[in-house]
């Protein structure tokens, strides 16, 4: 139905300030892309131009093949769901989910059946006669989709939809965003800062740091092979232990010595990493045979019942191990971390992969 | 206010009865004296309790024209009066919101200019530019007309100051989901923010129709017509130095007439914007 295609876009303010410095994205049809990142990272700016709520200082924003560059919010035919919400305090749920519909002067007995069938589907029917104060924050969140919904628009945006929700409620939230849009069928772009919410919401995954797309493709092909060492961190949690190796004389060493089995093209790299969920721990006095084997000293212990993390001090940083159930090891023990060689990642001067 | 004495509550109740006896005591003698025939008044001591010529006095003084006044009636003053006071109140609010709406949301040439040339105007009262003022409305034409008295008053930088800080709480992205919504800016306006701004303009109005109403200096200046006084004025006209020529017992009708407007305005508009408070929240 609708397809988003952002090409070299760029956003300076007149202070001089480079909020995105030229990002080409294509949504296809019917996918659902989600903008990831730190805050002050350009992604909301970047939503906010694909609605025209920002202008664009260069590059090109086109809804489905068109170029809105010069259109208005309300030409674009979007709907937008905000991080507060804002919805019309003053208005009854019934005519906030309305108010759009009206000003686009559909017939009034067509704005009804909408209305109603949208507040069925996202359980509001009982609640159209309140006030939005008279809501709880989740009742709210669904009034702001049904706002959007309601209008049957090319393409939803979404700020952060979720971040003013409690952790349970988020969860239920995102489960139900994915399922409408899946359901609706509308190219959507949804920005946050959740890494988790990015991995189960997106059909494609866009990591952006300081106004650059650092990393794009599909949620688990990002998470398997990041690009940089900025998006190994910044996806998965915990994050990705990373190894800072310095040149020994036989090719790249931990910065301790601990010796370090390589591939010929990673003899360059400076940095190392692997998951957390990637390495094993072992008490056997006998080498355990691997491409990295690290003495480590258990720092922490983090029990999360399913899973435990162990934090450890070892290669001359901290890292981050998990063990299935319950953790056999205490604070204080020593013990050796194990990772395969398949599951290194290595990242040169730049912080960029290498292999 | 909790675990409190009952000492100090007493002591409490007592200030504030004391205070509402300063207060409206005088009111009250007003009101008694209003109801006495002018032998009455002038022969002290005033009683304590209303006389017997409510009917008389009121209805003398509401339709039947008082002398020193050039035979005007009570009734006419309360007309002009309340045309004059509606007419500030009603303008002001109307060009402040309308300014303050042009300065918070719209980015245009000279913006903060024009919001700085409408602040130092708190620096010019209607005292300081009188003259010129005056000068004005003669040339206009506008002496002894509604009119003349209520444009001249009309332009507000406080309530324009008041309703820009009120608008600058409203989130932006409230603002941005309305232009999502494709309301323009007429719409956006219409739909959201005066409705937005029922608390304001009820507090607004109550103050300024007593400003109106209580005007003395500027209505004194653009009317010379017995027939355009305003009821204040009237009021300082019908006292005379010479105590035996005044008509106590119609000024003091006049003066207890004078007070229920605005009381009026009070009373009711609390009641709007009590529920106002209520019913919004941004």
């Amino acid at each position: 139905m609708a397809t988003v295609d952002l090409k070299d876009v760029k956003k300076v303010y007149p202070s001089g300030f480079e909020a995105v410095k030229g990002v080409s994205i294509a949504v296809p049809d019917k996918q659902l892309c989600v903008l990831v990142g730190p805050s002050g990272c350009g992604k909301s700016t970047l939503l906010r131009m694909i609605a025209g709520l920002e202008t664009i200082s260069s590059g090109t924003v086109a809804i489905d093949g068109k170029i809105v560059n010069s259109i208005g919010p309300t030409e674009r035919d979007i709907a937008m769901v905000f991080q507060n919400y804002a919805l019309y305090p003053h208005m009854k749920v019934y005519d906030n989910m309305a108010y759009g519909l009206r000003n686009r002067g559909t017939p009034k007995d067509e704005i009804d059946s909408r209305v109603r069938s949208t507040a069925k589907v996202l359980e509001l029917s009982t609640l159209l006669d309140r006030r939005p104060r008279e809501l709880s924050g989740g009742q709210r969140q669904r009034v702001a989709m049904g706002r959007a919904i309601v209008r049957n628009p090319r393409v939803f945006l979404f700020d952060e939809p979720l971040s003013n929700l409690d952790a349970k409620l988020r969860g239920q939230m995102r489960v139900e965003i994915k399922n409408l849009q899946r359901s609706l069928g509308v190219t959507s772009v949804y920005v946050t800062h959740d890494q988790l919410e990015a991995m189960t919401l997106a059909d494609i995954l866009v990591v952006m740091n300081a106004g650059l797309v650092e990393q794009m493709g599909a949620p688990l092909d990002v998470y398997e092979k990041p690009a940089s060492t900025f998006v190994a961190s910044f996806i998965g949690a915990p994050p990705m232990n990373l190894l800072a190796l310095t040149a020994g004389s036989s090719g790249p060493m931990l910065a301790d010595g601990t010796a370090i089995a390589f591939a010929p093209e990673q003899a360059r790299a400076a940095t190392v990493g692997f998951r957390p969920e990637d390495a094993d721990v072992t008490f056997n006095a006998e080498a355990p045979s691997g491409a990295l084997v690290l003495p480590a000293l258990v720092a922490a212990v983090e029990p999360v019942g399913a899973e435990s993390f162990l934090h450890c001090a070892a290669g001359g940083s901290s890292i981050i191990v998990r063990v299935a159930g319950r953790a056999t090891a205490t604070v204080g023990n020593q013990l050796r971390v194990v990772a395969k060689a398949e599951k290194l990642h290595w990242f040169d001067h730049a912080g960029k992969r290498v292999g | 206010m909790i675990g409190q004495s009952s000492s100090r509550i007493f002591l409490a109740h007592a200030v504030l009865i004391l205070g509402i006896l300063i207060v409206a005591f005088p009111i009250y003698y007003t009101f008694v004296a209003s109801t006495q025939t002018l032998q009455t008044i002038l022969k002290p001591p005033l009683p304590l309790l209303p006389g017997d010529q409510f009917w008389n006095n009121y209805s003398e003084a509401l339709f039947g024209g008082v002398g020193r006044i050039g035979g005007v009636s009570v009734g006419r003053l309360l007309l002009n009066t309340t045309v004059m006071a509606l007419g500030i109140a009603v303008g002001k609010i109307f060009i402040s919101i309308l300014s303050a709406y042009a300065i918070v949301f719209f980015r245009f040439p000279l913006r903060m200019v024009f919001f700085w040339l409408i602040f130092i105007t708190l620096m010019l009262p209607v005292e300081v530019r009188i003259l010129p003022t005056y000068k004005v409305m003669v040339d206009l034409g506008m002496i002894d007309t509604y009119a003349g008295l209520i444009i001249p008053l009309i332009a507000s930088a406080t309530a324009t100051l008041l309703f820009r800080q009120f608008f600058m709480t409203i989130p932006g992205e409230l603002v941005e989901a309305a232009r999502v919504d494709g309301a323009g800016p007429w719409r956006f306006f219409f739909d959201i923010l005066l409705p937005l701004s029922r608390t304001n303009i009820a507090a607004l109005f109550v103050i300024l129709f007593i400003y109106g109403w209580t005007q003395y200096l500027w209505p004194l200046l653009v009317t010379n017509s017995n027939n355009m006084n305003t009821i204040v004025i009237a009021l300082r006209r019908m006292v005379s130095f010479a105590d035996a020529d005044t008509q106590w017992h119609l000024v003091m009708v006049t003066a207890m007439l004078a007070i229920v407007p605005p009381i009026l305005v009070v009373v009711l508009m609390q009641r709007w914007f009590v529920r106002g408070l209520v019913d919004s929240e941004k």
